[in-house]
Protein backbone atom coordinates (compact mmCIF):
# COMPACT_ATOMS: atom_id res chain seq x y z
CA UNK A 1 0.00 0.00 0.00
CA UNK A 2 1.14 3.33 -1.00
CA UNK A 3 0.37 7.00 -0.42
CA UNK A 4 1.82 8.82 -2.64
CA UNK A 5 -0.12 11.28 -4.27
CA UNK A 6 -1.03 11.79 -8.01
CA UNK A 7 0.48 15.85 -8.34
CA UNK A 8 -1.11 18.97 -10.14
CA UNK A 9 1.49 21.08 -12.22
CA UNK A 10 0.41 23.83 -13.19
CA UNK A 11 3.25 25.48 -15.97
CA UNK A 12 4.09 29.15 -16.45
CA UNK A 13 5.12 30.46 -19.49
CA UNK A 14 7.35 33.25 -19.87
CA UNK A 15 8.60 35.51 -21.94
CA UNK A 16 11.22 38.30 -21.22
CA UNK A 17 10.42 37.99 -17.45
CA UNK A 18 6.93 37.94 -18.32
CA UNK A 19 4.02 35.31 -18.08
CA UNK A 20 2.30 35.04 -21.50
CA UNK A 21 -0.63 32.94 -22.79
CA UNK A 22 -2.55 35.17 -20.56
CA UNK A 23 -4.21 34.91 -17.39
CA UNK A 24 -7.70 36.45 -15.75
CA UNK A 25 -7.14 36.17 -12.18
CA UNK A 26 -9.14 39.16 -10.39
CA UNK A 27 -7.51 38.83 -7.49
CA UNK A 28 -4.01 39.51 -8.77
CA UNK A 29 -2.67 42.99 -9.32
CA UNK A 30 -0.22 42.02 -12.07
CA UNK A 31 -1.37 38.22 -13.91
CA UNK A 32 2.06 38.54 -16.04
CA UNK A 33 3.90 38.59 -13.07
CA UNK A 34 5.54 34.92 -12.68
CA UNK A 35 5.88 36.13 -9.01
CA UNK A 36 2.29 36.83 -8.17
CA UNK A 37 1.15 33.41 -10.21
CA UNK A 38 3.83 31.31 -8.09
CA UNK A 39 2.45 32.52 -4.89
CA UNK A 40 -1.05 31.91 -6.20
CA UNK A 41 -0.84 28.55 -6.93
CA UNK A 42 1.43 27.80 -4.01
CA UNK A 43 -1.44 29.29 -1.89
CA UNK A 44 -4.18 27.36 -3.91
CA UNK A 45 -2.58 23.85 -3.09
CA UNK A 46 -0.10 23.19 -6.19
CA UNK A 47 2.71 20.36 -5.96
CA UNK A 48 5.30 21.67 -8.12
CA UNK A 49 5.49 24.64 -10.57
CA UNK A 50 7.40 24.44 -13.66
CA UNK A 51 8.52 27.45 -15.65
CA UNK A 52 8.82 27.44 -19.09
CA UNK A 53 11.27 30.02 -20.75
CA UNK A 54 10.04 30.94 -24.46
CA UNK A 55 12.14 33.71 -24.94
CA UNK A 56 14.46 33.98 -28.07
CA UNK A 57 16.76 36.00 -27.80
CA UNK A 58 19.67 36.61 -25.48
CA UNK A 59 18.24 39.29 -23.21
CA UNK A 60 15.46 36.99 -22.76
CA UNK A 61 17.24 34.34 -21.31
CA UNK A 62 19.18 36.64 -18.89
CA UNK A 63 15.85 37.55 -17.77
CA UNK A 64 15.25 34.20 -17.08
CA UNK A 65 17.82 33.95 -13.91
CA UNK A 66 16.37 37.16 -12.76
CA UNK A 67 12.79 35.57 -12.97
CA UNK A 68 14.06 32.49 -11.73
CA UNK A 69 16.10 33.95 -8.27
CA UNK A 70 13.08 36.28 -7.62
CA UNK A 71 10.22 33.02 -8.30
CA UNK A 72 12.67 30.70 -5.94
CA UNK A 73 13.00 33.12 -3.30
CA UNK A 74 9.60 32.48 -1.59
CA UNK A 75 8.07 29.69 -3.13
CA UNK A 76 8.71 26.66 -1.29
CA UNK A 77 7.10 24.07 -3.50
CA UNK A 78 9.68 21.72 -6.48
CA UNK A 79 10.35 24.31 -9.20
CA UNK A 80 11.42 22.95 -12.34
CA UNK A 81 12.75 25.14 -15.41
CA UNK A 82 12.83 24.40 -19.14
CA UNK A 83 13.04 26.19 -22.17
CA UNK A 84 16.24 26.24 -23.96
CA UNK A 85 18.00 24.37 -21.23
CA UNK A 86 21.14 23.01 -23.72
CA UNK A 87 24.35 23.36 -21.95
CA UNK A 88 25.98 22.28 -18.57
CA UNK A 89 26.44 25.88 -17.73
CA UNK A 90 22.78 26.74 -18.68
CA UNK A 91 21.68 24.02 -16.04
CA UNK A 92 23.99 25.09 -13.40
CA UNK A 93 23.14 28.31 -13.51
CA UNK A 94 19.43 27.91 -13.31
CA UNK A 95 19.76 25.23 -10.21
CA UNK A 96 22.12 27.93 -8.75
CA UNK A 97 19.14 30.54 -9.08
CA UNK A 98 16.95 28.41 -7.18
CA UNK A 99 15.36 25.88 -9.75
CA UNK A 100 15.46 22.16 -8.04
CA UNK A 101 15.27 20.68 -11.50
CA UNK A 102 15.70 21.16 -15.29
CA UNK A 103 13.85 20.15 -17.87
CA UNK A 104 15.87 18.90 -21.36
CA UNK A 105 14.16 18.81 -24.36
CA UNK A 106 15.90 19.55 -28.05
CA UNK A 107 19.44 19.03 -26.26
CA UNK A 108 18.86 15.82 -24.92
CA UNK A 109 17.76 14.33 -28.43
CA UNK A 110 20.52 15.95 -30.50
CA UNK A 111 23.42 15.09 -27.65
CA UNK A 112 22.08 12.10 -25.15
CA UNK A 113 25.02 12.23 -22.94
CA UNK A 114 23.77 15.60 -21.73
CA UNK A 115 21.34 13.74 -19.88
CA UNK A 116 23.67 11.39 -18.41
CA UNK A 117 25.98 14.51 -17.66
CA UNK A 118 23.52 16.45 -15.72
CA UNK A 119 22.43 13.49 -13.49
CA UNK A 120 26.00 12.86 -12.84
CA UNK A 121 26.42 16.05 -11.89
CA UNK A 122 23.47 16.95 -10.00
CA UNK A 123 21.77 13.51 -9.44
CA UNK A 124 18.60 12.46 -11.31
CA UNK A 125 16.55 13.48 -8.85
CA UNK A 126 17.01 17.53 -10.76
CA UNK A 127 17.23 15.92 -14.34
CA UNK A 128 13.81 16.24 -15.95
CA UNK A 129 13.82 14.79 -19.78
CA UNK A 130 10.69 16.44 -21.85
CA UNK A 131 9.80 14.41 -24.40
CA UNK A 132 7.22 16.22 -27.29
CA UNK A 133 5.29 13.55 -28.89
CA UNK A 134 3.21 13.62 -32.58
CA UNK A 135 0.95 10.31 -33.45
CA UNK A 136 1.72 8.87 -36.49
CA UNK A 137 -1.13 7.42 -38.02
CA UNK A 138 -1.84 5.86 -41.64
CA UNK A 139 -1.97 7.95 -44.92
CA UNK A 140 -5.30 9.67 -45.63
CA UNK A 141 -6.66 9.36 -42.16
CA UNK A 142 -6.63 12.34 -40.35
CA UNK A 143 -5.20 13.19 -36.56
CA UNK A 144 -7.44 12.50 -33.52
CA UNK A 145 -6.00 12.83 -30.45
CA UNK A 146 -6.66 10.49 -27.60
CA UNK A 147 -7.47 7.88 -29.90
CA UNK A 148 -5.61 4.96 -29.95
CA UNK A 149 -5.45 4.91 -33.51
CA UNK A 150 -1.67 6.29 -33.36
CA UNK A 151 0.66 3.40 -34.39
CA UNK A 152 3.28 4.97 -33.02
CA UNK A 153 4.58 8.09 -31.60
CA UNK A 154 7.44 10.03 -32.98
CA UNK A 155 9.64 12.51 -30.87
CA UNK A 156 9.62 16.14 -32.23
CA UNK A 157 11.89 18.60 -31.32
CA UNK A 158 12.34 22.94 -31.81
CA UNK A 159 8.71 23.18 -30.25
CA UNK A 160 6.82 20.73 -32.16
CA UNK A 161 8.88 22.09 -35.09
CA UNK A 162 10.92 19.29 -36.20
CA UNK A 163 10.36 15.84 -36.56
CA UNK A 164 12.63 13.31 -35.89
CA UNK A 165 13.07 9.62 -36.38
CA UNK A 166 13.10 8.56 -32.91
CA UNK A 167 9.78 6.45 -31.25
CA UNK A 168 8.42 7.98 -28.25
CA UNK A 169 8.42 4.82 -26.00
CA UNK A 170 12.25 4.01 -27.15
CA UNK A 171 13.26 7.42 -26.19
CA UNK A 172 11.43 7.33 -23.07
CA UNK A 173 13.32 4.44 -21.92
CA UNK A 174 16.48 5.54 -23.23
CA UNK A 175 15.99 8.72 -20.97
CA UNK A 176 15.77 6.98 -18.33
CA UNK A 177 18.75 4.49 -18.78
CA UNK A 178 20.88 7.96 -19.25
CA UNK A 179 19.66 9.00 -15.74
CA UNK A 180 16.49 11.37 -16.27
CA UNK A 181 14.83 11.37 -12.94
CA UNK A 182 11.28 11.89 -14.72
CA UNK A 183 9.50 12.44 -17.76
CA UNK A 184 7.46 15.43 -19.02
CA UNK A 185 5.58 14.38 -21.99
CA UNK A 186 4.03 16.49 -24.03
CA UNK A 187 0.54 15.41 -26.73
CA UNK A 188 1.56 17.57 -29.62
CA UNK A 189 -1.72 16.26 -30.91
CA UNK A 190 -3.70 17.12 -27.76
CA UNK A 191 -1.67 20.42 -26.71
CA UNK A 192 -4.19 23.28 -27.03
CA UNK A 193 -7.20 21.11 -27.95
CA UNK A 194 -8.63 21.29 -24.35
CA UNK A 195 -10.32 17.90 -25.37
CA UNK A 196 -8.28 16.03 -22.97
CA UNK A 197 -4.82 14.52 -22.26
CA UNK A 198 -3.72 11.44 -24.59
CA UNK A 199 -4.24 8.97 -22.56
CA UNK A 200 -2.71 5.94 -24.78
CA UNK A 201 0.31 7.66 -25.40
CA UNK A 202 0.72 8.63 -21.52
CA UNK A 203 -0.23 4.44 -20.51
CA UNK A 204 2.09 3.87 -23.33
CA UNK A 205 5.06 5.87 -21.84
CA UNK A 206 3.99 5.01 -18.14
CA UNK A 207 4.35 1.36 -18.57
CA UNK A 208 7.60 1.53 -20.21
CA UNK A 209 9.52 3.40 -17.90
CA UNK A 210 9.80 3.24 -13.80
CA UNK A 211 10.54 6.70 -13.66
CA UNK A 212 7.51 9.50 -12.99
CA UNK A 213 5.76 10.40 -15.97
CA UNK A 214 3.72 13.51 -16.14
CA UNK A 215 1.62 14.58 -18.90
CA UNK A 216 1.10 17.50 -20.30
CA UNK A 217 -1.36 18.64 -23.40
CA UNK A 218 -5.00 19.05 -23.60
CA UNK A 219 -6.19 19.34 -20.33
CA UNK A 220 -9.78 21.80 -20.38
CA UNK A 221 -12.18 19.85 -17.93
CA UNK A 222 -11.66 18.40 -14.58
CA UNK A 223 -12.67 15.05 -16.10
CA UNK A 224 -9.48 14.95 -17.90
CA UNK A 225 -7.00 15.22 -14.92
CA UNK A 226 -9.00 11.81 -13.14
CA UNK A 227 -8.80 10.06 -16.93
CA UNK A 228 -4.98 11.02 -17.17
CA UNK A 229 -4.11 9.21 -13.81
CA UNK A 230 -6.99 6.30 -14.02
CA UNK A 231 -6.73 5.56 -17.19
CA UNK A 232 -3.16 7.20 -18.67
CA UNK A 233 -1.25 6.03 -15.47
CA UNK A 234 0.17 9.57 -15.40
CA UNK A 235 2.03 10.16 -11.44
CA UNK A 236 1.47 13.83 -12.32
CA UNK A 237 -0.50 16.42 -14.46
CA UNK A 238 0.78 19.44 -15.96
CA UNK A 239 -1.54 22.42 -17.54
CA UNK A 240 -1.63 26.02 -18.04
CA UNK A 241 -4.75 27.70 -19.38
CA UNK A 242 -6.74 25.90 -17.57
CA UNK A 243 -5.40 27.23 -14.45
CA UNK A 244 -4.63 30.63 -15.49
CA UNK A 245 -7.67 31.52 -17.05
CA UNK A 246 -9.20 30.97 -13.30
CA UNK A 247 -12.24 28.05 -14.89
CA UNK A 248 -11.15 25.88 -12.33
CA UNK A 249 -8.78 26.42 -9.12
CA UNK A 250 -6.46 23.91 -8.07
CA UNK A 251 -8.77 23.53 -5.24
CA UNK A 252 -11.55 22.52 -6.49
CA UNK A 253 -9.99 20.01 -9.01
CA UNK A 254 -8.46 18.03 -6.16
CA UNK A 255 -11.35 18.20 -4.48
CA UNK A 256 -12.80 16.30 -7.65
CA UNK A 257 -10.30 14.40 -7.81
CA UNK A 258 -10.60 12.83 -4.65
CA UNK A 259 -13.97 12.39 -4.97
CA UNK A 260 -12.98 10.25 -7.78
CA UNK A 261 -10.84 8.07 -5.78
CA UNK A 262 -7.54 9.60 -6.80
CA UNK A 263 -5.24 10.26 -3.81
CA UNK A 264 -4.29 14.11 -3.90
CA UNK A 265 -2.58 16.15 -1.18
CA UNK A 266 -5.45 18.56 0.09
CA UNK B 1 24.32 30.99 13.46
CA UNK B 2 22.91 28.03 11.57
CA UNK B 3 26.01 26.09 9.30
CA UNK B 4 24.71 24.40 6.54
CA UNK B 5 27.18 21.96 6.09
CA UNK B 6 28.31 22.14 1.98
CA UNK B 7 30.79 19.24 1.19
CA UNK B 8 30.32 19.47 -2.93
CA UNK B 9 26.95 17.42 -2.89
CA UNK B 10 23.36 18.59 -1.63
CA UNK B 11 21.18 21.13 -2.41
CA UNK B 12 22.80 23.25 -0.33
CA UNK B 13 20.83 26.64 -2.01
CA UNK B 14 17.30 25.89 -1.64
CA UNK B 15 17.79 24.63 2.42
CA UNK B 16 19.62 28.09 2.79
CA UNK B 17 16.71 30.02 1.34
CA UNK B 18 14.30 28.80 3.32
CA UNK B 19 16.35 29.23 6.35
CA UNK B 20 17.06 32.83 5.25
CA UNK B 21 13.23 33.22 4.46
CA UNK B 22 12.49 32.25 8.24
CA UNK B 23 14.63 35.09 9.44
CA UNK B 24 17.72 33.17 11.04
CA UNK B 25 21.14 33.56 10.23
CA UNK B 26 22.74 31.23 8.38
CA UNK B 27 26.31 30.37 6.74
CA UNK B 28 27.38 27.74 3.87
CA UNK B 29 30.58 25.82 5.54
CA UNK B 30 33.07 23.33 4.36
CA UNK B 31 35.61 23.50 6.80
CA UNK B 32 36.36 21.38 10.15
CA UNK B 33 36.45 24.76 12.19
CA UNK B 34 33.54 26.00 10.39
CA UNK B 35 31.28 23.30 11.46
CA UNK B 36 32.83 23.15 15.59
CA UNK B 37 32.24 27.36 15.43
CA UNK B 38 28.36 26.84 14.20
CA UNK B 39 25.86 26.63 17.01
CA UNK B 40 23.53 24.44 14.88
CA UNK B 41 23.92 22.30 11.93
CA UNK B 42 22.42 21.33 9.06
CA UNK B 43 23.29 18.01 7.47
CA UNK B 44 21.89 18.19 3.79
CA UNK B 45 21.82 15.88 0.96
CA UNK B 46 21.36 14.48 -2.75
CA UNK B 47 23.02 12.63 -4.30
CA UNK B 48 25.06 9.59 -3.53
CA UNK B 49 25.44 7.74 0.05
CA UNK B 50 29.37 6.60 -1.19
CA UNK B 51 30.44 10.33 -2.48
CA UNK B 52 28.84 11.83 0.70
CA UNK B 53 30.83 9.80 3.12
CA UNK B 54 33.83 9.63 0.85
CA UNK B 55 33.83 13.58 0.67
CA UNK B 56 32.78 14.13 4.86
CA UNK B 57 36.27 12.43 5.03
CA UNK B 58 38.58 13.74 3.01
CA UNK B 59 37.22 17.17 3.86
CA UNK B 60 38.03 16.15 7.57
CA UNK B 61 34.13 16.64 8.77
CA UNK B 62 33.21 13.32 10.60
CA UNK B 63 34.98 14.30 13.72
CA UNK B 64 33.54 17.70 14.14
CA UNK B 65 30.06 16.31 13.54
CA UNK B 66 30.50 13.50 15.79
CA UNK B 67 32.21 16.03 18.41
CA UNK B 68 28.89 18.40 17.76
CA UNK B 69 26.35 15.19 18.11
CA UNK B 70 28.28 14.21 21.17
CA UNK B 71 28.54 17.77 22.73
CA UNK B 72 24.55 18.36 22.07
CA UNK B 73 24.69 20.85 19.35
CA UNK B 74 21.67 20.35 17.61
CA UNK B 75 21.83 19.06 13.99
CA UNK B 76 19.67 18.26 11.25
CA UNK B 77 19.87 16.06 8.45
CA UNK B 78 17.77 16.41 5.19
CA UNK B 79 17.27 13.42 2.74
CA UNK B 80 20.79 11.39 2.42
CA UNK B 81 21.87 13.46 5.50
CA UNK B 82 19.52 11.49 7.53
CA UNK B 83 21.01 8.05 5.52
CA UNK B 84 24.08 9.03 6.59
CA UNK B 85 23.27 8.10 10.44
CA UNK B 86 23.07 4.87 9.81
CA UNK B 87 25.20 2.23 9.68
CA UNK B 88 25.92 1.92 6.18
CA UNK B 89 23.62 1.66 2.33
CA UNK B 90 23.01 -0.92 0.20
CA UNK B 91 23.74 2.03 -2.45
CA UNK B 92 27.53 2.05 -1.45
CA UNK B 93 28.11 -1.52 -0.01
CA UNK B 94 31.79 -0.85 1.62
CA UNK B 95 31.33 3.43 3.06
CA UNK B 96 30.65 3.19 6.70
CA UNK B 97 27.60 5.87 7.73
CA UNK B 98 28.01 7.96 10.51
CA UNK B 99 26.16 5.07 12.74
CA UNK B 100 24.44 6.97 14.90
CA UNK B 101 21.31 5.04 14.15
CA UNK B 102 21.60 0.88 13.38
CA UNK B 103 20.59 -1.02 10.55
CA UNK B 104 21.27 -0.33 6.64
CA UNK B 105 19.72 1.89 4.37
CA UNK B 106 17.83 -0.46 1.50
CA UNK B 107 17.10 0.04 -2.10
CA UNK B 108 13.20 0.16 -2.99
CA UNK B 109 12.22 -2.99 -4.83
CA UNK B 110 9.41 -4.23 -5.77
CA UNK B 111 6.55 -2.38 -8.25
CA UNK B 112 6.62 1.05 -7.02
CA UNK B 113 8.30 3.45 -9.34
CA UNK B 114 11.74 4.83 -8.12
CA UNK B 115 12.45 7.01 -7.08
CA UNK B 116 10.03 8.09 -5.00
CA UNK B 117 9.23 11.47 -5.89
CA UNK B 118 5.90 13.63 -4.48
CA UNK B 119 4.20 13.84 -1.49
CA UNK B 120 3.34 11.49 0.89
CA UNK B 121 1.46 11.80 4.37
CA UNK B 122 3.40 11.32 7.52
CA UNK B 123 2.66 8.97 10.30
CA UNK B 124 3.59 11.42 13.47
CA UNK B 125 4.28 9.15 16.24
CA UNK B 126 5.00 12.35 18.66
CA UNK B 127 4.26 16.20 17.99
CA UNK B 128 7.63 17.51 19.38
CA UNK B 129 10.57 18.19 18.97
CA UNK B 130 11.14 19.48 15.22
CA UNK B 131 7.34 17.88 14.20
CA UNK B 132 6.25 20.36 17.18
CA UNK B 133 2.46 21.33 15.75
CA UNK B 134 2.75 19.02 12.60
CA UNK B 135 -0.62 16.95 12.65
CA UNK B 136 -0.03 13.17 11.42
CA UNK B 137 -1.08 13.31 7.93
CA UNK B 138 0.40 16.02 6.80
CA UNK B 139 2.00 16.04 3.31
CA UNK B 140 5.72 16.70 2.84
CA UNK B 141 7.24 16.16 -0.55
CA UNK B 142 9.85 13.05 -0.77
CA UNK B 143 12.65 12.39 -3.07
CA UNK B 144 14.81 9.56 -3.10
CA UNK B 145 15.69 6.09 -4.20
CA UNK B 146 16.61 4.28 -1.01
CA UNK B 147 14.91 4.10 2.39
CA UNK B 148 15.58 3.62 6.33
CA UNK B 149 14.62 1.51 8.54
CA UNK B 150 11.94 2.29 11.07
CA UNK B 151 14.39 2.59 14.76
CA UNK B 152 13.59 3.32 18.45
CA UNK B 153 14.22 6.80 17.15
CA UNK B 154 11.72 7.10 14.54
CA UNK B 155 9.51 9.76 15.04
CA UNK B 156 7.50 10.06 11.49
CA UNK B 157 6.90 7.10 9.46
CA UNK B 158 5.14 6.90 5.82
CA UNK B 159 4.75 4.01 3.44
CA UNK B 160 6.46 3.76 0.03
CA UNK B 161 5.66 -0.26 -0.95
CA UNK B 162 7.29 -0.70 2.62
CA UNK B 163 7.41 1.31 5.93
CA UNK B 164 10.01 3.51 6.00
CA UNK B 165 11.34 6.19 8.75
CA UNK B 166 10.38 10.10 7.51
CA UNK B 167 12.00 11.17 10.56
CA UNK B 168 14.25 10.57 13.49
CA UNK B 169 15.02 12.24 16.89
CA UNK B 170 17.44 11.69 18.85
CA UNK B 171 19.40 13.64 21.65
CA UNK B 172 20.52 17.02 20.04
CA UNK B 173 19.70 15.24 16.87
CA UNK B 174 17.04 15.04 14.37
CA UNK B 175 16.74 14.05 10.55
CA UNK B 176 13.88 14.01 7.74
CA UNK B 177 13.79 11.85 5.01
CA UNK B 178 11.89 14.15 2.97
CA UNK B 179 12.58 18.08 2.25
CA UNK B 180 11.41 20.45 4.39
CA UNK B 181 12.43 23.25 2.29
CA UNK B 182 10.11 21.83 -0.75
CA UNK B 183 7.28 21.03 1.45
CA UNK B 184 5.35 24.19 1.59
CA UNK B 185 4.03 25.27 4.73
CA UNK B 186 4.59 22.44 6.98
CA UNK B 187 8.14 22.19 5.64
CA UNK B 188 8.61 25.53 7.02
CA UNK B 189 7.31 25.23 10.27
CA UNK B 190 9.72 22.12 10.80
CA UNK B 191 12.35 24.16 9.62
CA UNK B 192 11.29 26.93 12.25
CA UNK B 193 10.99 24.18 15.33
CA UNK B 194 14.29 23.40 14.33
CA UNK B 195 15.83 26.96 14.40
CA UNK B 196 13.63 28.16 17.48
Amino acid sequence: MTHLTKRIIPCLDCKDGRVVKGTRFVDLRDAGDPRELAAHYNREGADELVLLDISASREGRATLMETVHAVARTLFIPLTVGGGVRSFDDARRLLGAGADKVAINTAAVESPEVVSEFAERFGSQAVVVAVDARGEIAEGESRVPDSASAARWRVVTYGGTRETALDVIEWAKRAEQLGAGEILLTSMDADGTRQGFDCPLTAAVARAVHIPVIASGGAGRLEDFAEVFLRGEADAALAASIFHFGEYSIRSLKQFLRARAVPVRI
Amino acid sequence: MIAILDYGGGNVGSVRKAIEYLGAEVTVASRPEEIRAAAKLILPGQGHFGAMMKALGERGLVDPIREGVAQGRPMLGICLGLQALYESSEEAPGAHGLGLLEGRVRRFEGVFKVPHIGWSPIEVKEPRGILRGIPNGSFVYFCHSYYAPLTPETSALTDYGQRLAAAAEFGSVAAVQFHPEKSGDTGLQILRNFIE
